[in-house]
């Protein structure tokens, strides 16, 4: 009677303890299963911080005096500027906000002290760097009352009276590169990395453990085909696909977001086939390590994770915290963004990028003797 | 680097393959001739297959050494894969590919000059010019052969490694199968073929019978009956069955196997054997006839394969 029946629990049990025994022999699944979660919640419990603080701040000063320093004091006590003593030029400011390395400049302008002095509310002007918006967001809003309670200090007499109330200076600011603070703007760029990231890592992950898998691999290596030649027989068709996905979310940015294309469409190409290089290589070796399809899936996401929390996608490069923002200086994907970001919204030139050309060049150069070094000739 | 003047394809000596620490390919010697159709044969797990991924540099061996078409198998083994064809046990090629993109791609991957007309050729001797564009996946398991078949001989070997290249295929397949492996071998191409149908081992011109990784019993099929030793009785008649109850165990009787509406009894002493038949056919009081009968290879392949369990216990249990 209960051989015919539908449901037979014997038969559930039997599968529920081939699973079983099948996970407990698959270390690789089984670290995955423990080590995502893990992951996950260290790196949303810690690494993720949307106020990001110390942010890189240059001055340029056309005057000097008690004011200048109270409101240089301020800036550096106040936790979110980490303002780098002395002052620069504006031309050197200023390439320092395309290059990355500074996210704010402040000018303080000629007479700033007399001004000052007379309750004339002389201009501060900041320059942020708003291709993340959400980066300068916090530091911009608590910027008058920090200004405020630093120049009380200094200012005596009627003017200490007016401080109190209304800023003693007229504070201008500037944002860079994206005035309007569209989030579209900071998020098409890294969208396209990791979409990149995803499908690219993942193709290739797949392609040798499929031959692995379905027994074709014992054929392929029977040919007197080369591990070089399979490796790069198998990469190329996915740094085609990958190509053909940057143009469809470039025209994409451009037709629904109007995201402008400021710098050279050339040097975007140029430094996207290295980027795509760079995933398909991983994921090629990714391919050499795992066993089945399921593990090369897995160690994609274990990648893939990573690589969204942790490369200035998903949050502020600079709000996370220095071992983050070390492992997040190895991926790809964070040099790709901004370097995408450079090049769309701030117009940079090859010279403001190289210092994010290198690390992604290096990174395929070390991948692919990886897989190189992993792939065997033989079976065993 | 020795120059085969002499007709050696495969001459190996000593080759021994462990994996985790067991034995698996023990001290295996192996010569083939050229032209010659060599039966690999041998119970699952014997050591076929990985004897077979030694021969063409699939597997790198733990100890041992030869050639292979005069070329070194430790050291040589790329060049080797140019010149052997080897179809895997498992049908290997993409099933997600059609039979025409199969080819194409053994062609490419064998760097095949005039590969269209190539192509064009193999699928007309495989008379598949009608479905050439269907996907490999969707042909029957006979079908699936033949095309492995034809893909490993495009680049024209001059070595053919099968590794039981008709399991789960049937009769007629099988027999056009092999009367297309005895047109290539009378072609010139030399043939090593693992298989474990009997009927298969008489098709060979020699046979090496495998197991536990040790090579047994090695000649033509005559010559491993007759070093067998082994006699056979064929009784007959309505009470057979009885005869089967009473025969086992007795001295002189090894094996006891119903054919159809006979019993076949071996053993290895003819006199012991036939007094042990006559005693269980006196037993049941007549109605049964017993002739001496032909030893079938069956017959031997049990006989070698339980001898070679017991030895491979004994030194299994030597050496843990
Ligand atoms: N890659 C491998 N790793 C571990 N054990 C293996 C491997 N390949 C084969 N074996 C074992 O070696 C033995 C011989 O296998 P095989 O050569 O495939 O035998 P056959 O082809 O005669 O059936 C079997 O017990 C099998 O389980
Ligand atoms: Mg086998």
């Amino acid at each position: 009677m209960s051989a015919s029946s539908a449901f037979s629990l014997s038969r559930v049990l039997a599968m529920m303890i081939k699973e079983f025994i099948q996970l407990k022999r698959d270390r690789m699944t089984f670290a995955m299963i423990l080590a995502i979660p893990i992951m996950q919640l260290v790196l949303f419990g810690y690494a993720i911080n949307t106020d990001p603080k110390e942010l890189p701040t240059l001055v340029t000063s056309a005057d000097n005096g008690p004011g200048v320093r109270a409101v240089m004091t301020a800036l550096a006590t106040s936790r979110y500027f980490a303002l780098r003593p002395g002052f620069v030029s504006e031309e050197q400011a200023s390439r320092a906000l395309v290059d990355g390395s500074a996210a704010y400049v402040i000018s303080i302008p000629p007479d700033f002290e007399r001004d000052l002095a007379r309750g004339l509310r002389p201009q501060l002007l900041i320059e942020a760097d708003a291709t993340d918006p959400s980066a300068s967001a916090n530091a911009l809003a608590g910027l008058p009352e920090i200004l405020a309670s630093a120049l009380s200090t200094v200012l005596t007499g009627p003017l200490a009276a007016e401080a109190a109330g209304a800023s003693p200076v007229d504070i201008v600011v500037h944002r860079r590169f994206n005035p309007e603070g569209i989030t579209a703007y900071n998020i098409v760029p890294g969208l396209l990395g990791t979409i990149l990231t995803m499908t690219t890592i993942l193709m290739t992950a797949l392609a040798l453990t499929r031959e692995r898998e379905r027994g074709t691999l014992e054929n392929l290596m029977a040919t007197p085909a080369t591990p070089f030649e399979i490796m790069i027989g198998k990469i190329v068709p996915y740094i085609g696909i990958g190509t053909l996905q940057v143009a469809i979310i470039i025209v994409c940015a451009r037709v629904l977001f109007a995201v402008p294309m400021q710098g050279s469409l050339a040097l975007l190409i140029g430094i996207t086939f290295l980027f795509i290089a760079a995933n398909v290589t991983l994921g090629y070796t990714f391919s050499t390590i795992a066993k089945t399809q399921m593990q090369a899936m897995q160690m994609t996401f274990f990648w893939f994770l990573p690589s969204i929390l942790l490369s200035g996608f998903m949050f502020p490069f600079r709000g996370m915290p220095d071992w983050a923002q070390v492992i997040g200086a190895v991926l790809p994907l964070t040099h790709y963004i901004r370097s995408v970001r450079g090049i769309m919204l701030k117009g940079a030139g090859p010279a403001d990028l190289v210092g994010e050309i290198w690390p992604l060049a290096a990174f395929w150069l070390a991948v692919g003797a990886i897989a190189l070094l992993r792939y065997r000739r033989t079976l065993d | 680097m020795k120059e085969p003047g002499d007709d050696t394809v495969i001459s190996i000596v000593g080759l021994t393959k462990r994996f985790n620490g067991r034995t698996v390919v023990d001290d295996v010697a192996l010569d083939v001739r050229r032209g010659e159709i060599v039966g690999f044969l041998g119970p699952n797990g014997s050591g076929k297959t990985t004897t077979i991924r030694m021969i063409c540099g699939l597997l790198k061996p733990d100890a041992g050494s030869g050639t292979c078409l005069g070329l070194d198998i430790l050291t040589q083994s790329t060049r080797i894969k140019r010149e052997v064809g080897y179809m895997t046990q498992r049908f290997s090629f993409y099933e997600d590919l059609t039979i025409r993109e199969n080819l194409d791609f053994v062609a490419r991957v064998y760097d095949l000059d005039d590969r269209p007309r190539r192509v064009a050729e193999t699928i007309a001797r495989l008379g598949l010019e009608r479905r050439r564009d269907q996907l490999a996946g969707s042909l029957s398991g006979g079908w699936k052969q033949r095309l492995a078949l034809a893909a490993s001989v495009m680049h024209q070997p001059k070595l053919l490694l099968l590794d039981e290249p008709t399991a789960g295929v049937d009769p007629q397949a099988r027999r056009e199968f092999w009367d297309e492996i005895h047109r290539l071998a009378a072609e010139g191409l030399t043939v090593l073929v693992s298989t474990h149908y009997m009927d298969e081992a008489e098709r060979c011109h020699r046979i090496v019978y495998i197991a536990y990784g040790r090579i047994v019993a090695r000649g033509t099929v005559a010559e491993v009956i007759a070093r067998s030793g082994l006699s056979t009785i064929i009784v007959s008649g309505a009470n057979v069955n009885k005869i089967a109850a009473l025969v086992q165990g007795r001295d002189g009787v090894e094996q006891v196997a119903p054919f159809g509406n006979d019993l076949h009894v071996v053993g290895p002493d003819a006199a012991l054997l036939k007094q042990a038949v006559d005693a269980a056919v006196a037993e049941v009081g007549g109605g049964v006839t017993a002739a001496p009968g032909a030893t079938g290879l069956e017959d031997v392949f049990i006989r070698l394969m339980q001898q070679a369990s017991v030895a491979d216990r004994t030194s299994n249990g030597g050496k843990a």
